[in-house]
């Protein structure tokens, strides 16, 4: 049932009648502790044997220093502030230059690389990062630097995420291509290894090479080698076409769809960029089919609240899910992403599903109503539905494809049977991180 | 350098400082920023924020709208919430951008006042200092907005509030609870607490009290306009373990009607040459300094990172330290033995200092809350002593 209606700016919206784009006006936000989705810390540390060093005022420090503190990694971190006079007096550039070169010079080990943050300030500022970039490199010729961004007023034009899985491969030059090998960009979790994504790459003997799998500095620039660069997270396929183009290498994006017919194109394209054959995909989908019977069965007509952080394409799931049964009855997104022809389907489908705001000020207090019982995916839904039968992953959980369906359904069957501890699991940041609290 | 860190965190920021202070009065708390400062207080600066609501909210500020300066927008979306949430005041505050864009705090609050009819104030925070700076603005403007003299509290004992403990300082350990009840043992009544355990409508009394206890630096500015407004005096102090020297230090400032501050020493122990040392905020700290002084006899030295401009030095003595190099200087040149302080200082105690470990929520944030003590319980300064002794032995 639709509430809230009376309200200025109301938080949610029947997708029937959902604009395609942004699904609400926008205004002040609210910020809802669930704490699982990565930032660009955490982006950052995935580079082995890297120091990143964030310049920008306090307020902003706090937010990154603690990120890295919580994931026992401050000895991976170190920052430089930002005064007011700092700002004025002509000192910008030198003040980092300065800084950086101190901090290098009194660390206990030598970088391999160093992620050198700037804030929306410095850039506001006309600060130039080239020659900044350009001193230390001279200065230090053992490191490689590379320019990173921490400008979430620059979000509407390129999301600091993305914009860091773009800087995540800055290091990587240019070797000799190895045409039997294959890299998996922009990822923060490894692609589950029975995925039919990376099988199809393994079985085929290429080598498969991922920034989560690298453990020291020379594998991960050995990733230049690679002849395919794949990426399949939205937030991943800038830096994938930008480091396929540096590289002269191919770029593929295969978006992590639960549409069987997407998910069927996207193994195609794979397989005749690699010259390999097709496999036949009917056993995975079959698998697939048969997982989603078995958490139907689980779930049975409990409503289910899907959120845009645990699967990169909402609508597509909730779609999937509609037709097969389940019964589907929230979504939290504040915006259409790249899943706008299942957004479309739905109309009609089932065009009563309510898409609430994740991030609206009326959601405030949405946690403390009255709520039926809810199985959510993933957690701000688990968060707003105040329900503790949920699936605690974010980006997809590492799973793609037909056997990402099956994956993604068998943890709906978990949830439905077995409650977790909420509030310990969605106050852990960066799911998959290390956590001191 | 001075503004940089290898490795230990800095403080929390003036604007966690503004929304921390303010939480709990049922105001609306606007920060004019893109998004990261919502998602730092909210996660590591803000320990209520799962169990206790409260209309925090930031601007979510674009590029757009900072370069084409489009406050209209800011205005229609603070009244629109305004209208749907029905705060009983508005704060706003912001982040580094506004300040590079000159924006005008007072001028907008003073529209949005005018537009909403809900008292608006602007506190012009930027993001580049300490939480102590916002958290005290933020207590002056509640002040001066909603306390207004009137009689004085018909009550035999000593009639104070509780000035500037917030969870940043304090963590959920109870502590003014605690207090409260402390006090409550030896004839002083506490009317509010204006910060963390208070409410809007105790603070609108406030004027009743007949002294002010200021118990962290975020509430001398608040304290300060108490005494010039409505004459009322204040101390600076926490009582550490038990009322006894901070509730004499209440009565004599009433007998006296003089303000002041408990015998702490902030910057260097005046008595000599100190092996022992607090780091941390400089009221709480120095009250810990005294007893385990009064407790030890020994001299015990006092950093105060987080508000090196505080006014709380007796002694004239204030070492303006905050630097990493700075910090770790002090206690390698004068020879310190013993430190106080937040577990994250460890990587740069040097080898032979030991490290008393007292988490300060506004320094590690979420790392170590759930070993935060209440500073006024009975054994609190005990089991420190008691864990200094027994790792001496």
């Amino acid at each position: 049932m639709l509430r809230k209606t009376e309200l200025d700016r109301p938080p949610v919206v029947r997708l029937g009648d959902a604009p395609r784009g942004d699904f609400f006006a926008g205004g002040l936000e609210y910020n809802p502790p669930a704490r699982g989705v990565w930032n660009i810390v955490h982006t950052g540390m995935l580079i082995p044997e890297a120091h990143e060093i964030f310049a920008c005022a306090q307020g902003c420090l706090r937010g990154v220093i603690l990120t890295a503190a919580e994931m026992n990694a401050l000895d991976r971190m170190s920052w430089i502030s930002v005064s007011e006079q700092g700002m004025f007096d002509g000192t910008l550039e030198s003040d980092v230059v300065d800084g950086v070169s101190e901090i290098i010079e009194g660390l206990p080990y030598r970088p391999r690389a160093v992620l050198l943050y700037l804030s929306c300030i410095h850039l506001f500022a006309g600060c130039d990062f080239d020659i900044i970039i350009e001193e230390l490199s001279e200065k230090f010729p053992d490191i490689d630097f590379s320019d990173c961004y921490m400008t979430p007023t620059m979000r509407k034009t390129i999301s600091p995420d993305a914009k860091m899985r773009i800087r995540l491969y800055n290091g990587l030059k240019p070797l000799p291509v190895d045409e039997r090998s294959v890299n998996i960009i922009g990822n923060d979790r490894a692609t589950d290894e029975n995925s039919e994504l990376v099988r199809i790459i393994k079985d085929n003997g290429f080598t498969l090479r991922d920034i989560t799998s690298c453990k020291t500095y020379d594998e991960y620039l050995d990733m230049a080698k690679a002849a395919v660069n794949i990426a399949y997270l939205p937030t991943a396929a800038m830096g994938c076409d930008e480091l396929s183009e540096r590289l002269g290498t191919k770029a593929l994006y295969l978006p992590n769809s639960f549409d069987a017919a997407e998910i069927r194109a996207n193994i195609a394209k794979l397989c005749e960029t690699l010259g390999v054959e097709c496999p036949d995909l009917t056993p995975f989908e079959e698998k697939a089919n048969a997982a989603l019977v078995s958490a139907k069965s689980a779930v049975d007509d409990t409503p289910i609240a899907i959120d845009f952080t645990a699967v990169t394409q909402p609508f597509s799931f909730a779609k999937l899910l509609v037709e097969n049964g389940f019964n589907v009855k929230y979504i939290i997104n504040d915006v259409l992403g790249e899943d706008g022809t299942a957004f479309d389907a739905l109309k009609t489908l089932a065009p009563d599903i309510e898409i609430y705001s994740a991030v609206n000020v009326n959601m405030l207090h949405f946690p403390e109503e009255d709520h039926e019982k809810v199985i959510a995916v993933g957690q701000k839904a688990a968060h707003y539905f105040n329900t503790d039968y949920f699936v605690n992953i974010v980006q997809n959980g590492g799973y793609y494809g037909f056997t990402g369906i099956a994956e993604i359904a068998r943890l709906i069957e978990e949830a439905a049977n077995a409650p977790k501890d909420r509030r310990t699991l969605i106050s852990h940041k960066g799911i998959g991180c290390e956590s001191c609290i | 350098m001075k503004n940089v860190s290898k490795i230990i965190p800095c403080y929390a920021a003036d604007t966690s400082g503004v929304c921390s202070a303010l939480y709990e009065f049922g105001g609306m708390i606007v920060v004019h920023d893109a998004s990261g400062c919502n998602s730092t207080y909210s996660t590591h600066d803000e320990p209520r924020w799962y169990d206790m609501r409260s209309d925090i909210y930031i601007s979510a500020l674009t590029e757009t709208d900072a370069i084409l300066g489009n406050d209209e927008k800011l205005i229609e979306d603070i009244v629109s919430a305004a209208k749907d949430r029905q705060p009983a005041f508005i704060a706003l505050c912001g982040s580094p951008m506004p300040m590079m864009t000159g924006f005008d705090y007072e001028a907008v609050a003073r529209d949005i006042q005018g537009r909403t009819g809900i008292p608006t104030f602007g506190l012009a925070t930027n993001g580049t200092r300490s939480y102590i700076s916002g958290a005290g603005m933020a207590l002056e403007a509640i002040v001066s907005e909603f306390v207004h003299d009137m009689p004085k509290e018909d009550f035999d004992g000593t009639a104070i509030n509780i000035i500037g403990a917030t969870p940043l300082d304090f963590g959920l350990t109870g502590a003014v609870e605690s207090m409260k009840k402390l006090f409550s043992e030896c004839g002083i009544k506490v009317i509010s607490s204006i910060g963390m355990g208070g409410t809007l409508d105790e603070i609108k009394n406030a004027a009743s009290a007949k002294a002010n206890l200021v118990v962290s630096y975020c509430g001398l500015p608040a304290a300060k306009y108490m005494e010039k407004e409505f004459g009322i005096p204040y101390i600076c102090g926490v009582p550490v373990g038990e009322a006894g020297v901070v509730a004499s230090e209440l009565h004599r400032a009433v007998h006296d009607d003089r303000s002041g501050y408990m015998p702490i020493k902030r910057g260097q122990d005046i008595d000599g040459r100190a092996e022992r040392l607090v780091i941390g905020e400089a009221v709480l700290s120095g009250s810990i300094a005294y007893e385990w002084k009064i407790q030890t006899r020994q001299a015990v030295d006092v950093l105060c990172p987080p508000d090196i401009d505080a006014e709380l030095s007796p002694d004239k003595k204030d070492m303006p330290m905050y630097a990493e190099e700075d910090i770790k200087a002090y206690i390698k040149d004068r020879g310190i033995k013993e430190v106080v302080a937040d577990p994250l200082y460890k990587y740069i105690i040097p080898e032979g200092c030991r490290l008393i470990e007292l988490p300060h929520f506004a320094f590690s944030g979420r790392c170590f809350a759930k070993d935060m003590k209440d500073p006024t319980c009975n054994d609190y300064l005990d089991d420190l002593v008691l864990v200094i002794n027994k790792k001496n032995k």
